[in-house]
């Protein structure tokens, strides 16, 4: 008897979101750079606490090389301690990679849902102010707006949200098009839902698998967009992130590589595992990829 | 006679299209009793369905209604707000689809979906909507509703799903239900339970039902009245019993005659009759002429003088026929 309930219990439908984990378990790599992230998240988060050394402060003579006189990572071109400055600097990357990333969703989700959902004018002219963000040339833009309101925290993240939504507004109308054709939409519109039910609870939930992947990904290229602005020094001077640790030490590329190549490796692994995560993501959450 | 509860004047729907207006139903009228069981017939692209999604409001975009009424309960549906007419979907006027397969949102539970239009029409809070979802289930006859609430979509069979989508339906107990060829996607089996199942529950609660349909079976078994169309017209209306004996406008005829039938079968297996031509194309729907003519084999020159008047054949109540030369006696109207 048990054994018939066993056999019942396997030849039953599977939940599409326990097929989704498995597929995702089945993708090595995406598994590996999942368990690195969750290092370097870790590390910048209780990082700072366990090693506390201030990452601004000049602690030891400039440039000592990696693992000489009690420092892991050795010292920048100021004698400030690179592994303090690398778990500090990782909180900032990342949380700037997040609310970067988080933000441009919301703005995509929002442009691409209403555009594919209302058709028409609507759609016309909020694909018009979509495209218009498209050509902007980005870097230029944000680098415009971190000139114009400073160079704090909040203006950096929001400049890097507000050139990178595009991509999510045009993959949400895409879905939205599709999805709103579906039977399930009509059969909910016949039992009295409303435009505003239709959007958020029925059309938005099935179109998400795509923006979730494109969210992944954008993690990490706002992470490198920072890195990218901090290099030309167009961040937050009072805190430290990977890309300013590199934009700093930059002139003594030569002498002291490693103050360079320190943080730089730290946002290639970030970036990369990201990249190899939204993959993963992809492939579980795409019928089409599945079973091949 | 009581007021009906549905009535259909004159409904004029129109298209805009690149090629231009394209008339899609043209002057449709029908009266439906509370209770009543009326079938549609007709040929796909007849305007079946487009009645339907006028009755709910539901027309594409690009459709409207440019003429008639369409009264429920004393309201104008063609002119109601989108807002009443919300209040009226899924609660007073119901629909199911043809495609049991695809007319569920695989992301959610069977008994959330049930739920959901409970807690929108009925106000119901989520555990008594969730309560009243398994009644529901063991109403359209799931097994073991109370586990099978939590399952979904895609852990039914397509036979189980259309249950659902009835249950889903009849939740808020409507004064009408349309059901758009509810059995086209599903086993001879099936269909049969299908159409038990909602003979069974329309006459429990009194719904009145609206079968979209193109198999006479199906209206023989299921529906007191049929409205025959064509090419976005009515072209007979009556009780079932008397059309299926003697169809009075050409294409019913036809429609009739194309059922195979065993006596049929076993003469002449090698045969079976046809409707021959096709559907004129939607452009030329709205023309002043029977559109008709050109696939009827009763077809004379008058038939292009203007479009054919509504009649009332001799000895059937309530049985009227809209053609030149109809197959049985007939008076005219007014």
């Amino acid at each position: 008897m048990e054994d018939v309930k066993d056999h019942l219990e396997s030849a039953r439908a599977q939940h599409p979101a326990r097929e989704v984990i498995q597929m995702f378990v089945a993708n090595r790599a995406a598994v590996v750079a999942t368990a690195v992230l969750l290092c370097v998240v870790l590390a910048a988060i209780f990082g700072p606490m366990i090693y506390p050394t201030d990452p601004f402060e000049m602690v030891w003579a400039p440039f000592t090389p990696p693992g000489t006189d009690g420092f892991v990572l050795g010292t920048d071109y100021l004698g400030r301690d690179m592994l303090a400055g690398l778990l500090n600097g990782g909180r900032v990357s990342l949380t700037i990679g997040l609310v970067a990333a988080l933000m441009s969703v919301f703005i995509g989700i929002t442009f691409g849902a209403l555009a594919g959902f209302y058709r028409g004018f609507v759609e016309e002219v909020l694909m018009r102010i979509t495209e218009f963000f498209q050509v902007l040339p980005t870097l230029l833009f944000s680098m415009v707006i971190v000139a114009l309101f400073g160079a704090s925290l909040t203006v950096v993240t929001l400049a890097i949200g507000i050139v990178s939504w595009t991509a999510v507004a045009r993959i949400t109308r895409a879905e939205f098009l599709r999805i709103r054709e579906l039977e399930y939409v009509t059969a909910s519109r016949a039992a009295g839902a409303s435009n505003l039910v239709l959007i958020s609870r029925v059309i938005l939930p099935n179109a998400l698998p795509p923006i979730i992947v494109q969210a992944a990904l954008m993690v990490g290229s706002a992470i490198l967009f920072e890195a990218g602005l901090a290099f030309l020094g167009l961040s937050d001077p009072n805190v430290v992130s990977w890309g300013q640790i590199i934009g700093s030490n930059r002139p003594y590329i030569l002498d002291a590589g490693f103050t360079v190549t320190i943080p730089g490796l730290a946002i290639f692994v970030t970036v990369l595992s990201i990249s190899l995560i939204g993959d993963g993501l992809n492939d579980a959450l795409n019928p089409k990829l599945r079973r091949r | 006679m009581t007021a009906p509860l549905l009535e259909v004047e004159n409904l004029t729907v129109r298209f805009t299209t690149r090629d231009g207006e394209v008339t899609v139903l043209d002057e449709v009228s029908f009266a439906l009793q509370p209770g009543e069981r009326i079938s549609f017939v007709g040929e796909s692209g007849c305007g079946k369905s487009m009645t339907a999604l006028a009755v709910m409001g539901l027309l594409p975009a690009m459709g409207r209604v440019s003429s008639g009424a369409i009264r429920f309960k004393g309201e104008d549906l063609a002119t109601v707000s989108e807002t009443r007419m919300r209040q009226i979907r899924g609660n007073e006027i119901s629909m199911i689809f043809q495609e049991p397969m695809t007319s569920l949102n695989p992301l959610f539970t069977i008994g959330r979906q049930i739920a959901e239009v409970l807690q929108l029409h009925r106000g119901l809070d989520r555990t008594a909507a969730q309560q009243r979802a398994v009644e529901l289930l063991e109403a359209v006859r799931i097994p073991n509703a109370a586990a099978r609430v939590n399952d979904y979509p895609h852990q039914l069979s397509g036979g189980q799903r259309q249950r659902v989508m009835i249950a889903i339906a009849l939740a808020c107990e409507p004064e009408i239900l349309i059901a758009d060829e509810p059995t086209t996607a599903l086993d001879v089996t099936v269909q049969a339970e299908i159409f038990a199942l909602l003979r069974d529950l329309g006459a429990k609660l009194q719904t009145a039902i609206i079968l979209i349909t193109h198999d006479m079976g199906a209206v023989a078994q299921m529906a007191e009245r049929m409205l025959v169309m064509y090419a976005g017209r009515r072209v007979e209306e009556g009780r079932v019993a008397d059309i299926v004996k003697a169809p009075a406008h050409p294409y019913t005829n036809g429609l009739i005659s194309c059922v195979p039938h065993i006596s049929s079968v076993a003469t002449r297996p090698d045969r079976l009759p046809e409707i021959a031509g096709i559907v004129p194309p939607i452009t030329s729907f709205g023309q002043d002429v029977c559109l008709f003519a050109p696939r009827c084999t009763r077809a004379e020159p008058d038939c292009k003088a203007g479009k054919p008047k509504q009649m009332s054949v001799t000895g059937h109540a309530g049985h009227t026929v809209t053609c030149y030369h109809p197959h049985a006696e007939v008076t005219k109207n007014d």
